[in-house]
């Protein structure tokens, strides 16, 4: 399974390269092949992965040394090491050698900025689990799961040990974090940018309505919207294309039901990280909204041109 | 007579600490002075789903004028709700108050084994009728239940609507502030219920008490939260609040907004030790100024089993039994105060998590909501005296060492400059008067005139 390697924790960039190819139909909507001169260019043909972890890693970086988050540099450094070692370790045993480091590293940082821990153990557990997950939790070749968000609900649910803090990020750093993340889509060619922008104009509209009807001040659903893990979410987890469904009608119902159910979970059974169990929950629901729905899947494109197209099972 | 009733969500005062009892035995001081105003004080007790609160206010005026109306989420009944004792509040902040540890230096010159002696002081610190039932029906008000605890007159109230509620609230002679309405609609459509209490003066000067007594109720929701939003709507400016989460499992912090540790473990000028309480007021001022108003503050977070240093003993479990924790059925898995040589005991059912935050409807626009982690790491505030030795023996260590204390000195002055804002010269000048004449450096003048 060799596109097993490729496959990134968060969001799969490979799949967003210039060169994709989509289930063997050619270019993804949105991508450009044509060079665009400049800086600007050379930042358009940077690997996605490379920006993607930037991203997080500016971010990780401002929130310990600026945030306090409850995390030390040792700790993030044993957490990446542990997820770069089990995608080495899990792509020997499939069989696969070649080592992808990257999109380990994006499924560590992720971890790191999200989850806290009694034990340290306990998050490299979860790193574990998270970089296992895509290798182990398939359905008809797909992984089920975003493997941020498995690791940290089923460490959520098994040990009750972990937890998610949502009120870290200070409002200041939101808008620059939305920025940047926002320009990560635009790096990736906006590969599943459907995905969240379907998600966020739910999850907004459910927001602001609820306010609106509870006759709220408008600073009440803008707070509640200040919140880098809702960017962290909607621009780096929900737009995973190894997990979302593969049509755009099936995308758009994904992201309908992933904010429903998180609007549900938040102010009706007022329980916190509600994007998180919404998007464990309804990730069940993938397999058959593919059946359902049906639409090509995504190739990896490093693999794709070495393959000349050749129609092969993808994680 | 027009009842000016001021709705709040919660209404406290932190009140001056009981004394401080140090690590090695001995009491220093105390805070007396008052270290805050307009500040309400309260304790969520919680587990799973069941929560007790306990409010305490610092309502001055008459009480005749005193009320409070509190969004709840179910009709409570009459067991439901409690008079406590405002002693157990005073405990509790005695408990967790940032504290003040003083280190004595030995002789440089002896060098026996490291002992030092600590001490630790705390810081700090006729009403008219309600409209009649049919008028409340006529409202869509209804009165779904009427007691009478303690000193207090309580209503649970419900309403259809939130115009309905404000007119009957209005009639009955609460003077609401501007925008209730819209707050108490919004707490109405979320199914809310409200408790609105004011002081019976026949019950108050029965039972003989001379200020207000905390209110307590329990009761079953899923929703961890705190209702802020009524409290602002008639505050004159910022408003102080301190929260003690009393849970099972650890550490609480709230989910929609940012959660800082106090500066803790500083060592400062040995002059602190006579200003701690206005220390810690101009650090906290001086940390919310920091974060731009948009922080609650982590000042203590410990399993009440036990304490290091201890400001005061943990409390016991009757006492916490009182304050609502109710899984303290059985004694033996209670704290028990200690014999103060032997305050580290082990872990007990109960986590102690003491939040303060200075809020305003600018910067906390939407009520407190918390969430239970499992960390139970142990946190305090806590900052270090240093006293210099001062003897007058002469070697090449007390050489040193007097090189080293200038050093020590000139950074304990920065970290207070940094902490409160206060200026750095009038800092030097205290401790220089505190601590009188560093001693003069005993090497010939020549030995440092190259070698800096």
């Amino acid at each position: 399974m060799k596109d097993v390697d490729g496959a990134a924790a968060i969001v799969d960039p490979e799949v967003l390269s210039t060169s994709r190819v989509l289930g063997g139909h050619g270019r993804a909507p949105g991508s450009r092949g044509h060079a665009i001169p400049g800086v600007l260019g050379r930042l358009w043909r940077l690997d996605p992965r490379a920006y993607q972890i930037a991203t997080l890693s500016g971010l990780l970086g401002y929130g310990v040394l600026w945030l306090e988050f409850d995390i030390d540099p040792l700790r993030v450094g044993v957490i990446l090491l542990t997820a770069v070692v089990t995608q080495l370790a899990a792509s020997a045993i499939a069989g696969r050698p070649q080592l992808d480091a990257k999109s380990a590293l994006i499924s560590g940082l992720s971890l790191c900025l999200l989850l806290r821990a009694t034990e340290p153990a306990l998050a490299e557990l979860a790193a574990m689990i998270a970089v296992a997950s895509k290798f182990v939790v398939r359905i008809r070749g797909k992984h089920v799961f975003n493997p941020t968000n498995f690791a940290i609900v089923a460490m959520m649910l098994v040990t009750g040990r972990v937890w998610v803090s949502p009120g870290q990020w200070g409002s200041a750093v939101v808008f620059a974090f939305l920025l940047a993340s926002a320009g990560c889509l635009v790096v990736n060619r906006a590969g599943r940018a459907d995905v969240a922008a379907i998600f966020l104009a739910t999850h907004l509209g459910l927001v602001f309505g609820r306010s609106l009807w509870l006759g709220d001040p408008l600073s009440i659903p803008l707070h509640r919207l200040e919140s880098g893990a809702l960017v962290l979410f909607a621009f780096f987890m929900i737009t995973d294309p190894k997990t979302t469904p593969d049509s755009r009608a099936g995308r758009a119902v994904f992201a309908l039901l992933v904010a429903a159910g998180a609007y549900a979970i938040q102010f009706t059974l007022f329980r916190p990280d509600a994007l998180l169990w919404s998007l464990a929950a309804c990730s069940l629901t993938v397999p058959m909204i593919d059946r359902l729905l049906p639409g090509s899947r995504y190739r990896w494109p490093a693999a794709a041109g070495r393959e000349a197209g050749q129609e092969r099972a993808l994680p | 007579m027009k009842r000016c009733a001021a709705v709040i969500a919660v209404l406290a005062v932190i009140l001056p600490p009981t004394g401080a009892l140090a690590f090695c035995g001995f009491y220093v001081a105390r805070a007396d002075t008052r270290l805050w105003n307009r500040t309400s004080q309260v304790v969520l007790v919680r587990h799973d789903n069941k929560t007790v609160i306990t409010m305490a206010n610092d309502y001055k005026g008459d009480l005749m004028e005193f009320a409070i109306v509190v969004p709840v989420p179910e009709i409570l009944q009459r067991e439901q709700i409690h008079v406590g004792d405002r002693a157990l509040i005073d405990r509790l902040d005695a408990y967790s108050s940032p504290r003040l540890v003083e280190y004595f230096d030995d002789n440089p010159c002896a060098r026996p084994p490291e002992q030092y002696q600590m001490q630790e002081q705390s810081r700090s610190a006729a009403l008219m009728a309600p409209a009649p039932a049919s008028r409340a029906r006529s409202l869509g008000v209804t009165i779904e239940a009427q007691y009478t605890v303690g000193e207090y007159d309580i209503l649970i109230l419900s309403a259809r609507e939130s115009a309905g509620l404000e007119t009957w609230l209005r009639e009955s002679g609460y003077r609401l502030p501007t925008g209730a309405g819209q707050v108490l609609g919004s707490y109405l459509k979320q199914g809310m219920r409200f408790f609105v209490a004011r002081v019976n003066l026949a019950e108050q000067a029965r039972l003989g008490w001379s200020y207000l007594r905390p209110l307590q109720m329990a009761f079953e929701s899923p929703r961890f939260m705190l209702p802020i939003r009524l409290g602002m709507l008639n505050a004159d400016g910022a408003q102080e609040l301190f929260v003690y989460t009393l849970t099972r499992k650890g550490r609480v912090e709230p989910t929609n907004y940012r959660a800082v540790r106090l500066p803790s473990d500083v060592e400062l000028p040995v002059h602190v030790k006579q200003e701690f309480p206005q220390f810690y007021r101009a650090m906290f001022g001086e940390q919310v100024k920091k974060q731009d108003m948009r922080a609650v503050f982590l000042e203590y977070a410990w399993d009440m089993g036990w304490c290091d240093p201890c400001a005061a003993d943990p409390l016991s479990a009757d006492e916490l039994r009182q304050l609502g924790v109710f899984w303290l059925a059985d004694a033996a898995s209670a704290p028990v105060p200690m014999p103060r040589a032997l305050r580290l005991r082990g872990p007990s059912d109960v986590f102690v998590t003491r939040l303060h935050l200075r809020y305003d409807a600018k910067h906390f626009p939407d009520d407190l909501v918390f969430q239970e982690t499992a960390d139970r790491a142990s946190f305090q505030g806590r900052y270090v005296l240093r006293n210099p030795w001062t003897g007058t023996d002469m070697c090449e260590a007390a050489v040193r060492y007097r090189e080293a204390l200038r050093a020590r000195a000139e950074r304990e002055a920065e970290s207070l400059a940094a902490l409160t804002g206060w200026p750095i010269d009038d800092i030097r000048r205290k401790a220089r008067a505190a601590e009188g004449p560093v001693p003069a450096d005993a090497r010939p003048w020549w030995k440092s005139l190259w070698t800096r």
